[in-house]
C-alpha cells in the first residue's frame, strides 16, 4: 500500500533507533509521552519499544476517546437505546466499554435495545432516512478528526429537514488534555511534569493544524513533534524530540509535513465551528473536570441534539478506588504499578478506562507488551534441531 | 529484553520472577442466575470458550467433550479399534449476509464441518443436516442455498445422509440457520489434538489468511467494498489425506482458524498443549486486498475468519516434506512455515514483526469489530 | 487515536464522494471536508471521509530523511542497545518458496 508500507520498513527503523542511540545521553532518562491513542496502538504493535534505548521512556496519554469517556454518558446512551427505544448508532469502539449496572451497549442490544454499529456518521443519518417513524440517535464521540464528518451529518439533517435524527455529543478536545496534564498536581509538587516531551497527534493535527501546539511549547517549555501514524514516524519523532531536549530547545516540530499544515483543514475547522461550541467543562474519565475541553451543539441545531430533545441529565459515575487510570493518563504512574492490573482488571474484565480500548495505556501493555514482564523460558533455542 | 520497569521494582500484581507461576487472571464467571447471551459468546474467542467451559460441559460431562477439539473421537462397540476409530464433528452456521462472494450458507455449512472432521486427521464419510428456516423465507434462495449444499457435498465425495427441517415464526430467524454433523474414520495409530504440540515442532500455515471474514463483512451495507474479495470456503480432506500420506506420524495437531482467526486457533493449542509459539510475520501470507480492507476498518488479519485454511503443527524435520505437500494441492499453493513452538510457561504467542520488534499475539476476549481510533 | 489511512483517489462522484483506492480495494468515500481533492490526489481517510490531503513530494523528502541517516551509518556504525540473552528468538526454518 502506497504510502504506508515505506513507512514501516525494518531496515530504515534500524537506521533511526541507531541514531537515536547515539543521541541520548547516557547520563539522563528520556520521558516522552506519545498523546495519541492511535500511536499507542503503533508502537505496540510494531513493537517499538524494543528499538529504544533504556533510558528512553515512553508514556501513553489519554489520547483515546474511548478511554476518556465517562462512565456516565455510555449510562446516557444505554438509557436512550433501553428506555426511549431509539435506534442507537455507535462506532464499534463504544460497544464494549462497560457502564453502569454491569451493562455495556453489547450486553443492552441482547436485552433487546436497538443498538447498530455504523462505519460512519453517514450511515445513521442514512438510517433515519430509511426509518422514518423511529428515533435516530448518533452516538458521537472522537477527537477533532472526528469531529468534521459529524458536524456535516447535522448540517446535512437539517438541509434534508430531518426531524426523527439526533447526536448524542461527547467530542473532545486536544489541547485541552494536554494542558490539563501539563496542569495536574504532580506539577505542584514536582515543580515540573515528569514528562519532557510530547508526540503530536497525527490526524487531529491534520485536521487542526501545527500552530495550536505553539502555546504548549511556549507556556511550558515542552517540546512538540507532530508524527505522522507509521511506526517509521514515530522512531523519527523521538529521534527529533531526543534533539530538542539535548538542545535545551522546545519548539513544535512536524514529522508528518506530507499531511500536516500550519493550519490545517480549514474547510473542516469552519463547519464545525458553525455547528459546535465549546462547554464550559467536562467531565473526562481518569482525569475529572477539564474545562473547555469538549463541544455541543450549537442552538441553532437544537433539534439535532440528543441531550436536549431527550432531555437527558449527565449523572457522573465514580470509577474504581483501586483504579490508577488518572494517574497513568497523566503520566505519573504506569500500568504495572496499578494493583488490579492484569489480575482483576484486565481486557475480558476492564475496571478502569485505559484498559477499555485496545488504545489505552493498560490495554496495549498487557495485549502487546506484558511479556516483557515476564522472563520468558527460552529453551525453545536449544531444542531446535540444527 | 527491553524492561520499562525500574531495576528495583517490587514484585506487583502482574509482574512474576523467573521462578513464580503465572499469576492467575480473574476472570468473571457466568453469572447464570441474571446472564444473558451476548454477541460475544458467539465468536469463538475466550468468551464463547468460557460458555461452553462453565455452562455445557459441567451439565454434559463426558470424556471426550472434556478433550476440548473440535470433533470426538469414538470407540463403536464391537468394532476393532485397531482398524481405525469413528469421529464425529458438527457446526452450526449461521453467517450474515447468507449469499457473499465465494460462497454462501450452504458450502460453508458443508465445508466447515467436513474440515472439522477432517482436522482430527480423519477422512468424511457422512454429512447430516439440518435447517431452521424463518417464516416468510424466500423458496428461491433456500433452493440455491440446497444447490449450493449439494454440489459442496458432491465435490467433496461426502453425502448428505439424512436431514430434518423446522420453520420459526418470522422475526424469530436470520432467514435460515443450518446445523451440520459429519462423521469419519481415523486411521490407526494417527493421534491430532490440540493437545500434541511440543516445543520445537515447525508451525505451518496452508494460505493466505483474513480472505472469509473480509469478504462476508464488505457485503454488509456500511462496509461495502466495490472490489470483490472472494471467501476462501473450501473442504480441505483431501489436503489433509495428502499431508497424512507425506509425513505419518509427524502431524501432531491440525486446526482450521475460523472464527476469531489465526491467532485464536494458535492461542487454543498452545493452551490445550502447555506451549508458547514465536512466529515470523513476514512468513504469514495475507493478500494485498485483504491487508487493504483491514487497514480501512481497523482489523487484525491475524483475528479474522478463514474457512479453507488450516494450520499444522508438526516435527521440525518432517516441514519440509508437508510443505511439499500442502503446495502440491490446489489449495496449498501459498503455504508457508509461520514459526515455531517453544517452551513457555505462560503460553504467550508471540510474533517477530516485519518491522524488527516483538509482540504478542493475544487471545481476544471476543470478535474484533472495526474501531475508528 | 483516528484511524486513518492514504488512499488514491481515483475520481470525483457526485453528491461530494470520491471513489478511492486502496491496495486493490474501491470504495466510495466523501469528500464533502476536501472540497478541493482531485482526481490523482492522495486522501487521508477516517470514518468514511477524506479529512486531508497526503503531499506526495513531502512523503518521498520525509522518507530521504530517513534514509539520509545511511550516511552517516557508513561512517561510524552506532551500536544498538544491546540485546539480552532471552531475546535470541529461536530460529525458524526458512524455506524458499
Amino acid at each position: 500500500m502506497k504510502h504506508i508500507d515505506e513507512f514501516r520498513d525494518g531496515a530504515l527503523a534500524r537506521r533511526i533507533a541507531a541514531r537515536i542511540a547515539a543521541a541520548a545521553d547516557p547520563a539522563r532518562n528520556y520521558s516522552f509521552m506519545e498523546f495519541c491513542g492511535g500511536h499507542t496502538h503503533a508502537i505496540s504493535r510494531y513493537g517499538v519499544l524494543e528499538l529504544l534505548p533504556e533510558n528512553v521512556r515512553m508514556i501513553h496519554g489519554p489520547g483515546c476517546p474511548v478511554c476518556v469517556l465517562p462512565i456516565g454518558r455510555i449510562d446516557l446512551a444505554i438509557g436512550l437505546a433501553l428506555q426511549q427505544r431509539v435506534i442507537l448508532c455507535t462506532y464499534g469502539d463504544t460497544m464494549r466499554v462497560p457502564a453502569s449496572e454491569q451493562l455495556s451497549l453489547l450486553k443492552a442490544k441482547a436485552r433487546g435495545a436497538d443498538i447498530r454499529m455504523v462505519y460512519s456518521a453517514a450511515d445513521a443519518l442514512q438510517l433515519a432516512q430509511q426509518n422514518p417513524a423511529r428515533e435516530v440517535v448518533f452516538f458521537a464521540i472522537g477527537f477533532e478528526t472526528t469531529t468534521p464528518p459529524t458536524a456535516l451529518v447535522i448540517r446535512d439533517a437539517q438541509r434534508l429537514g430531518l426531524h426523527n435524527f439526533s447526536v448524542l455529543c461527547c467530542h473532545v478536545l486536544t489541547p485541552s488534555a494536554i494542558t490539563h496534564i501539563l496542569q495536574s498536581p504532580e506539577v505542584r509538587q514536582y515543580g515540573t511534569v515528569p514528562i519532557d516531551g510530547f508526540i503530536g497527534p497525527a490526524h487531529v493535527s491534520i485536521v487542526i493544524g501545527s500552530a495550536p501546539y505553539a502555546h504548549f511549547a511556549e507556556e511550558y517549555r515542552k517540546p512538540v513533534v507532530i508524527a505522522g501514524f507509521e511506526p517509521l514516524d514515530v522512531l523519527q519523532a523521538i529521534d527529533m524530540l531526543l534533539r530538542q531536549v539535548n538542545e535545551g530547545r522546545a519548539e513544535v516540530e512536524n514529522e508528518f509535513t506530507r499531511a500536516v499544515t500550519p493550519h490545517g483543514n480549514q474547510a473542516a475547522q469552519a463547519l464545525v465551528a458553525q455547528v459546535f461550541e465549546l462547554r464550559p467543562s467536562f467531565e473526562w474519565r481518569g482525569l475529572g473536570e477539564v474545562p473547555y475541553s469538549a463541544l455541543k451543539i450549537r442552538p441553532t441545531y437544537a433539534e439535532f441534539d440528543a441531550e436536549r430533545s431527550f432531555g437527558l441529565d449527565y449523572r457522573s459515575v465514580p470509577d474504581h478506588k483501586a483504579c490508577e487510570c488518572g494517574a497513568i493518563l497523566r503520566g505519573v504512574k504506569k500500568p504495572t504499578d496499578c494493583k488490579i492490573f492484569g489480575n482483576v482488571c484486565t481486557p475480558e474484565n476492564p475496571i478502569g478506562s485505559c484498559m477499555v480500548s485496545s488504545e489505552g495505556a493498560c490495554a496495549a501493555h498487557y495485549t502487546y507488551g506484558r511479556f516483557r514482564d515476564i522472563p520468558l523460558v527460552a529453551a525453545a533455542a536449544e531444542a531446535l534441531p540444527a | 529484553m527491553k524492561d520499562q520497569t525500574p531495576p528495583n521494582a517490587s514484585a506487583e500484581p502482574g509482574h512474576a520472577t523467573a521462578a513464580a507461576a503465572p499469576k492467575k487472571n480473574y476472570v468473571r464467571p457466568l453469572d447464570l442466575r441474571k446472564g444473558r447471551i451476548d454477541m460475544g459468546h458467539g465468536s469463538g474467542g475466550k468468551a464463547a470458550t468460557q460458555l461452553v467451559q462453565e455452562l455445557f460441559l459441567p451439565e454434559l460431562d463426558n470424556p471426550w467433550l472434556r478433550q476440548n477439539d473440535d470433533g470426538a473421537r469414538l470407540e463403536l462397540p464391537g468394532f476393532d479399534p485397531a482398524q481405525g476409530r469413528l469421529v464425529m464433528a458438527c457446526d452450526a452456521h449461521v453467517v450474515s449476509p447468507l449469499f457473499f462472494p465465494g460462497g454462501d450458507l450452504g458450502s460453508l455449512a458443508v465445508h466447515g464441518t467436513l474440515n472439522d472432521v477432517a482436522m482430527l486427521g480423519a477422512r468424511p464419510l457422512y454429512l447430516s443436516a439440518t435447517f431452521i428456516i424463518e417464516e416468510g423465507f424466500a423458496l428461491a434462495d433456500l433452493q440455491r442455498i440446497a444447490r449450493s449444499m449439494g454440489q459442496a457435498a458432491r465435490a467433496a465425495g461426502v453425502p448428505v445422509v439424512t436431514a430434518d427441517t423446522k420453520v420459526v415464526e418470522q422475526g424469530k430467524g436470520d432467514g435460515v440457520f443450518i446445523s451440520t454433523t459429519g462423521v469419519g474414520v481415523v486411521a490407526p495409530g494417527v493421534h491430532i489434538s490440540g493437545s500434541q504440540a511440543r516445543v520445537g515442532d515447525a508451525i505451518l500455515l496452508s494460505g493466505s489468511v483474513g480472505d472469509h471474514g473480509v469478504a462476508v463483512l464488505s457485503q454488509r451495507e456500511s462496509l461495502a467494498f466495490e472490489t470483490q474479495i472472494e471467501s476462501d470456503s473450501a473442504a480441505l480432506h483431501t489436503l489433509v489425506a495428502d499431508m497424512l500420506a507425506a509425513a505419518p506420524g509427524a502431524l501432531h495437531a491440525l486446526r482450521d482458524p475460523t472464527r476469531g482467526g489465526l491467532a485464536t486457533a494458535l492461542n487454543e493449542i498452545a493452551r490445550q498443549s502447555g506451549v508458547g509459539m514465536m512466529l515470523q510475520e513476514a512468513a504469514i501470507p495475507v493478500r494485498p486486498q485483504v491487508e487493504a480492507a483491514c487497514e480501512l476498518l481497523g482489523l487484525d488479519p491475524l483475528y479474522v475468519a478463514n474457512e479453507g485454511k488450516l494450520v499444522a503443527i508438526c516435527a521440525p524435520e518432517a516441514a519440509d516434506a508437508l510443505l511439499a505437500a500442502l503446495r502440491a494441492h490446489p489449495l496449498g499453493r501459498d503455504a508457508a512455515c509461520i514459526g515455531v513452538v517453544q517452551a513457555d510457561p505462560h503460553q504467550f504467542v508471540q510474533m517477530q514483526t516485519r518491522f524488527g520488534g516483538r509482540r504478542v499475539v493475544d487471545w481476544l476476549s471476543a470478535e474484533q469489530l472495526p474501531r475508528i481510533c | 487515536m483516528c484511524l486513518a489511512i492514504p488512499a488514491l483517489l481515483l475520481q470525483r462522484l457526485e453528491h461530494e464522494q470520491g471513489l478511492i483506492e486502496l491496495g486493490g480495494i474501491r470504495k466510495s468515500i466523501s469528500l464533502a471536508l476536501v472540497p478541493e481533492a482531485a482526481a490523482g490526489d492522495y486522501v487521508i481517510v477516517h470514518v468514511g471521509h477524506a479529512i486531508g490531503l497526503l503531499d506526495a513530494e513531502e512523503a518521498q523528502r520525509t522518507l530521504d530523511i530517513f534514509a539520509e541517516i545511511e550516511r552517516f551509518e557508513e561512517l561510524e556504525p552506532q551500536p544498538l542497545a544491546p540485546t539480552p540473552p532471552m531475546q535470541a528468538a529461536p530460529r525458524t526454518r526458512e524455506f524458499t518458496p
